[in-house]
């Protein structure tokens, strides 16, 4: 009965096309296994990850996110990687500043020949946020108003 | 300096120079100004200067309204010349397409504008007519700019939640920020856009933090600190408290401070090889 209620998180993980995707499909391949807390989303390129893609994720009620691409120098689109790489180094600040666990957003390189670092580095996101816990305070934020809210009704809603 | 504003106002209308010009106005009491928009020669006694004259008047170069009347000349303190640089380098508008009435100014506002404490563009850094006496620009030190940000650097980060939750439940989606910002000039927002909807546009806690992050993030590496966001937010946010955020990790990463120099690259169009990483697996 106990194992029902373990909290499992819930991971999202950007991937760009080429080195990660490529990377994870290789830790299937090898039957490298890893665990299934993690969902892929794969895009063409960490260049093209808007930071919206990332909060979107944690309001359909993401614990973790994880994005990943190629190393530095390794861009299918020979810079998209760097540009990302500047993004995040503002945007990761930023949430931490509005009060968000930069645990739960994590960045990585995994080329498409380190399966082995994939799964290294996905299970080691899954490890970190399960030990921090659910998101409650996103998930709380998502639920005003909600029927699954106890608040609604107190929510000082006139309507 | 009202006169001289003036005169120099009078001067660029019968000269055709510009057909317009942006400036400030007196508003309906002492404490308050409006933009004017001058278009003949007699009306530049409608031109004044004062410590209330609080507005970021680029922004209505970005304004269809204001732009149909013809080429400007614009009266700008140093803050708001800042951001005549950033839309400059963004390919906004063409350097020789406005006309830039500079003013020195000791600060702005009763009680003084927040910004105004670690001002260090008294005098204009780009114009092409300087009204006032030149003030030597003052130096800080990368502390003293963001001193501001201190005390909410050092909460938990479970009372940073809270409270930045308590300001953004405030918020009833009105985009004045966006609105008066010179900065945001996209004709069409993220949150304009509702296939996909990004934001949630009603004003709920979910769509609130979303929205508000987004704004300030899209002004990374841009923003230049005139804080006309949070002097017209309704519902008093500190909107200025994340864009400062914001600038001070992009001086700390790519040694960037944005419209203080029209050679520099835009921080956020570029990247170096060595950028900081150690964030990153």
């Amino acid at each position: 009965m106990a194992e029902e209620t373990k909290f499992e998180p819930r991971i999202v993980a950007f991937l760009c096309n080429w080195c990660t995707y490529a990377g994870a499909d290789l830790a299937g391949t090898g039957r490298n296994q890893y665990q299934a807390n993690v969902r892929v989303i794969k895009l063409p390129c960490t260049g093209g990850i808007d930071p919206l893609f990332l909060i979107k994720a944690f309001e359909r009620g993401a614990d973790g996110i994880l994005v990943s691409g190629c190393h530095p120098g390794d861009c299918h689109y020979n810079s998209g990687n760097y540009h990302a790489r500047r993004r995040w180094n503002v945007f990761r600040p930023l949430l931490e500043f509005c009060g968000i666990n930069p645990e739960r957003i994590q960045f990585s390189w995994v080329s498409a020949a380190e399966g082995g670092k994939w799964v290294e580095t996905i299970n080691g996101v899954v490890d970190t946020v399960r030990a921090l816990g659910p998101f409650e305070g996103y998930q709380k934020i998502n639920a005003v108003g909600s029927d699954a809210s106890g608040e609604a009704a107190t929510s000082g809603d006139t309507g | 300096m009202i006169e001289a504003l003036r005169k120099k106002a009078e001067e660029l209308l019968k000269n055709k120079t510009v057909d317009v010009v942006y400036g400030y106005g007196e508003g309906s009491v002492p404490e308050r100004t409006r933009p004017v928009f001058i278009t003949k020669p007699e009306d530049v006694n409608k031109l004044t200067w004062n410590k209330y004259c609080v507005y970021n008047l680029t922004t209505y170069l970005k304004k269809q309204e204001s732009r149909k009347l013809g080429k400007p000349a614009i009266v700008v303190k140093g803050c708001d010349a800042k951001t005549i640089t950033v839309l400059i380098k963004e390919s906004q508008i063409k350097r020789e397409d406005i006309y830039i009435i500079g003013v020195t100014c000791t600060g702005i506002g009763d009680p003084p504008a927040t910004k105004c404490k670690a001002c260090d563009v008294n005098t204009p850094l780009i114009y092409d007519e300087l009204i006032g006496e030149k003030i030597g620009n003052k130096e800080f030190s990368f502390e003293e700019r963001y001193a501001e940000l201190d005390e909410y650097e050092k909460l938990s980060e479970q009372e940073k939640w809270d409270f930045w939750q308590k300001q953004f439940e405030k918020c009833i989606k009105c985009y004045a920020c966006s609105s008066i910002c010179p900065l945001c000039f996209c004709d069409r927002c993220i949150v304009d856009k509702n296939q996909p909807q990004w934001i949630d546009p009603s004003a709920h806690p979910r769509g609130n933090l979303s929205w508000n992050v987004t704004r300030a993030y899209h002004l990374a590496g841009r923003c230049i600190n005139c804080e006309e966001c949070q002097r017209v937010c309704p519902a008093d946010i500190p909107l200025n408290l994340l864009n400062k955020k914001l600038a001070k990790e992009t001086e700390k990463n790519f040694k960037y401070r944005s419209g203080y120099n029209v050679d520099d690259e835009l921080a956020m169009a570029t990247y170096k090889e060595d950028d900081n990483q150690d964030f990153i697996k």
